[in-house]
């Protein structure tokens, strides 16, 4: 198995969109495909830490973001990275029109259901990616 | 009439690990219940991306830097882009004060993950009123 997949979500914290995202970022990193996808402060990264800048530079990455904003792909590129995929929480909740969030700072259970699609999502695409790679 | 400006909590809710998302709890909690009326957020990425409105509100309200690690990317941050921090948290240094451990858990936290966030709520809301001069 070759290196790992970096997901960096954009965990904005003034909405729904950001805490989905972030809750599933965390399910592919800790219990979907531990082994082949890593996670790492996005803060950390555009303050410019050394090792972070690395990891971004010489990692595939997925940028999660809640919204039209894009921050998280907008970050990776100013760090010098190459986004492999990119995911948006609101398009998610175009195609699931019927589960809207209320909650930011603990997901109910709509939040909970979109960021278990999207995890799901993210760990196929953490998949092809490896595959592609190989 | 003395009308006080809100302060902004910005909180680093650093991914790598359990400290990110329990700075990011007790600064939701602090915009959300404790202190509502008083505060408002930035959303740091946002701020990171060179929005100019978020540097801005930096630059001209009192802000209060949340970080969960001694790293203290969001005090970096908004001293680099805005201003001087009116205030700052540092997660992990309360901790090791309290002799507590951060939440091995960084996606869901259990009853202990949220106590902490509560008691780390109330530093920032003292922090808060001290800011805006009502301690």
């Amino acid at each position: 198995m070759g290196k790992k997949t970096l997901i960096i979500p954009c965990s904005g914290i003034g909405k729904a969109f950001g805490s989905i995202g972030r809750d599933a970022t965390f399910r592919v990193v800790d219990e979907l495909r531990p082994e082949k996808a890593e996670t790492n402060c996005l803060s950390l990264l555009v303050m410019g830490d050394e090792d972070a800048k690395r990891q971004v530079q010489m990692s595939r990455c997925i940028a999660v973001d809640g919204c039209s904003f894009e921050c998280s792909k907008k970050n990776i590129e100013m760090a010098g990275g190459t986004v492999s995929a990119h995911f948006r929480v609101m398009d998610l909740l175009r195609n699931h029109r019927d589960l809207k969030p209320t909650t930011v700072t603990f997901l109910d259970e709509n939040g909970v259901k979109l960021s278990k699609f999207l995890a799901d999502e993210i760990a196929e695409k953490v998949d092809e990616l490896e595959v592609e790679a190989e | 009439m003395n009308i006080k400006p809100k302060v902004g909590v910005v909180s680093c809710s650093g991914e790598c690990c359990g400290l990110g998302t329990l700075s990011r709890v007790a600064t939701r909690l602090v915009l959300e219940d404790v202190r509502a009326e008083d505060t408002v957020t930035i959303c740091l990425p946002l701020f990171l991306a060179g929005s100019e409105q978020e540097r801005e509100f930096a630059r001209e309200f009192p802000t209060i830097a949340v970080d969960g690690c001694h790293k203290l990317c969001a005090k970096k941050a908004i001293e680099k882009y805005s201003a001087s921090t009116a205030a700052s948290v540092d997660v992990e240094a309360i901790l090791e004060e309290w002799r507590e451990k951060a939440p091995s858990d960084r996606r869901e936290m259990d009853s202990v993950g949220i106590r902490l966030a509560e008691r780390i709520a109330e530093v920032i809301a003292e922090k808060v009123d001290k800011v805006r001069g009502d301690a």
